[in-house]
């Protein structure tokens, strides 16, 4: 059995180099030693993604994209189809998690230092990744067809709208009506099957190839590649990726399983944060609700687009929020990747800014009343100053000597 | 300084945080329970004999009520099908929207999922707040839909309620009356009125369980999963920590 198993393996071996990847990106991939909770949402996220494609393929076999049909096609989904309601459910749950596992993950390469050099462009493709995700997310919601998927839709698309000479026409060519409707259903379900899909999927794949070029970096924000045994050339502070960080990755997937089916089972709607309640009306372009919110996970940059009165500058700063991050290798000047060995001035500027992202988000919850947007606007402009400022707050800031290895 | 500002700025978000919760008129709990079969056979059958005169939910089918709420094909047809023939069929109704809007000026709306929508206690609320006003056109109002078009179906079984004002004085000192509450135009019906308050409870705990059947599905599989999952961790932890001894 063995036996016939080695030559196999040679024999495809002499034809594609699967013993070279399974080493070079498992078995003999060398990860710091050190990794803590936060290195546990990378492989989340990547399970999320396969999550969401299985039960995305289930639901695209089963659901109507037409405008007289489709909310109607869910509901049988969740009615008639076999275990519809538990794939349909995981979709919609896997939908937060994916947000919340990324945020997570971004947050994780803001306290470590994760974007600086050298990995500047494995942090611009996970932007990237981040971007796709939003418009995957955005074109899914229109969907069921509810009260939220119909206005949500027709706000957003609006924005496209302030753009000057050519915008009103943007929006017609995004929508191929002048409201949403069949035309924007049908183009939005394609867009989310098989378009986003399959950006996203080549974005990861290019970020892995990226991060196993580069190297993880770790929560002391040390290049464990300079310190390297003369005799075998692998990394000191090193282990293999497989088995070591296999079997603990099992151990996080689990736990995330847990409190993801505690969700998919107990509160799949929680509470109306992760299925909107007004979204079980059926889309009716005659009726505009009175408040129109979007998911969660969108929320703080709802805020931030509100918060300016002026409709072009909002949408402006909305997407300067997301741009800014894009450049963050470049903003950051400290000497130092990892924030335990920054100085006050970096944890106290990320403490507000956390603040900042947390008020943005509940406020982008909210109806708007004069006190909550002159809070939006204090909050926008704490999270662009943490940005924009950090060119000089970074340097400014006293670092404390990095050791030469890792620490525990 | 600038933190200081920022515990200020929080503290100052806490009653909005308050007030955003309330809003409108306080909902009454309904307090129904969707395991609990004889209320939701109970709930059925007001449902087609009172609601099915001009609400459909054309996503249910009479087969899956038969099943969960433990009916036979024939105690379904005797009991909850009048107009169809099949115990596949949906529960559709004949009223067309364009007659609908004519005649309510708005069609009644597809009750299948009106309970994910609008909540449990928003309907109970809404189906016990109907009184006399005659300023409306079929004679009725409703405390917690205000001017909605739809007649009070049920008055048979409830009685008829009138409003009791109160005088409010708002900032500017002008006074004007608002509903109190509602109470019996008869005091005779207050018996009928304690049964309508449980038969509500019972109709609006056949509308949760309409607007998902696989409720009572999910909860009784997720504790097995999750069962399983802790089941699963130790094991996941247990092969980790030997993998990991030799790291130090």
């Amino acid at each position: 059995m063995n036996k016939i198993l080695t030559a196999s393996t040679e024999w495809v071996d002499t034809r594609f180099p699967l013993t070279k990847m399974w080493n070079e990106h498992l078995a003999q991939y060398y990860a710091p030693k050190n990794f803590n909770f936060w290195y546990y949402f990378g492989s989340l996220a990547l399970l999320v993604l396969v999550l969401q494609i299985i039960t995305g393929i289930f639901l695209a076999v089963n659901y109507k994209p037409d405008a007289a049909l489709a909310f109607g096609s869910v509901e049988y989904i969740m009615r008639d189809v076999d275990y519809g309601w538990l794939i349909r459910y995981m979709h919609s749950t896997g939908g937060s998690f994916f947000f919340l596992i990324i945020y997570l993950h971004m947050f994780r390469a803001l306290m470590y230092g994760s974007y600086k050099k050298p990995r500047e462009l494995l942090w611009i493709i996970g932007m990237l990744i981040y971007a796709c995700l939003m418009a995957e997310s955005f074109l899914g919601y229109l969907l069921p067809w509810g009260q939220m998927s119909f206005w949500g839709a027709q706000v957003i698309i609006s924005l496209f709208g302030a753009i000057p000479y050519f915008g009103e026409d943007l929006t017609v060519w995004i929508r191929g009506d002048y409201v949403v409707a069949d035309a924007t259903l049908n183009r939005f379900f394609v867009y989310h099957v098989v378009l986003v899909p399959i950006i996203l999927l080549a974005l990861v794949a290019v970020h892995i190839i990226a991060l196993h070029e580069v190297g993880s970096n770790n929560p002391d924000g040390v290049e464990i590649k300079k310190n390297k045994d003369p005799k075998t050339g692998i990394p000191l502070d090193g282990i293999p990726f497989h088995p070591y960080y296999t079997v603990k990755d099992i151990v996080g997937i689990v736990v995330f399983l847990i409190l993801f089916f505690g969700v998919v089972f107990y509160a799949p709607a929680f509470g109306g944060y992760f299925i909107e309640y007004n979204n079980f009306f059926p889309a009716d372009p005659m009726k505009t609700p009175e408040h129109i919110a979007p998911l969660w996970y969108f929320t703080p940059f709802y805020a931030i687009l509100r918060a300016v009165p002026d409709k072009l500058l909002g949408v402006v700063a909305m997407g300067g929020s997301i741009v800014v991050l894009f450049l963050l290798p470049w903003l950051d000047r400290s000497s130092v990747k990892s924030i335990r060995y920054k100085g006050w001035i970096f944890k106290f500027a990320l403490v507000l800014f956390v603040i900042s992202f947390f008020g943005l988000g509940y406020l982008g919850m909210q109806p708007v009343t004069p006190m909550k947007t002159y809070f939006a606007q204090l909050f926008t402009f704490i999270y662009f100053a943490f940005f924009l400022l950090m060119p000089w707050y970074s340097k400014m800031d006293k670092t404390k000597p990095v050791p030469d290895r890792v620490t525990d | 300084m600038i933190m200081r500002r920022i515990i200020f700025a929080l503290t100052l978000l806490l009653p909005a945080v308050a007030l955003s919760a309330g809003g409108g008129i306080e909902l009454q709990k309904a307090h129904n329970d969707i395991t609990d079969i004889a209320s939701l056979q109970t709930g059925a059958k007001l449902f087609v004999n009172y609601c099915m005169g001009c609400h459909s939910a054309k996503y249910v089918r009479f087969q899956r009520i038969g099943k969960d709420l433990g009916l036979t094909d024939d105690e379904l047809k005797e009991n909850l099908m009048f107009n169809t023939e099949k115990v596949g069929d949906t529960m559709s109704i004949a009223m067309g929207d364009n007659d609908a809007k004519k005649w309510f000026g708005a069609a009644p709306p597809d009750l299948s999922v009106i309970a994910r929508a609008r909540g449990t206690d928003w309907l109970y609320s809404y189906l016990l707040s109907f009184y006399l006003d005659p300023s409306r056109p079929l004679g009725v109002n409703n405390l917690v839909f205000k001017d909605v078009g739809m007649p009070h179906v049920l008055w048979e079984r409830q009685g008829w309620q009138k409003p009791v004002y109160e005088d409010v004085t708002n900032e500017s000192d002008q006074t004007h009356k608002v509903i109190k509450s509602l109470e019996l135009v008869d005091e005779a019906d207050k018996e009928k009125a304690e049964q309508y308050k449980k038969d509500m409870r019972n109709l609006v705990n056949f509308l949760e369980y309409i607007g998902e059947p696989a409720k009572l599905e999910r909860h009784s599989l997720g504790w097995k999963v999750l069962l399983f999952l802790l089941f699963f961790l130790g094991l996941a932890i247990a092969l980790k920590k030997e993998y990991w001894r030799d790291i130090h």
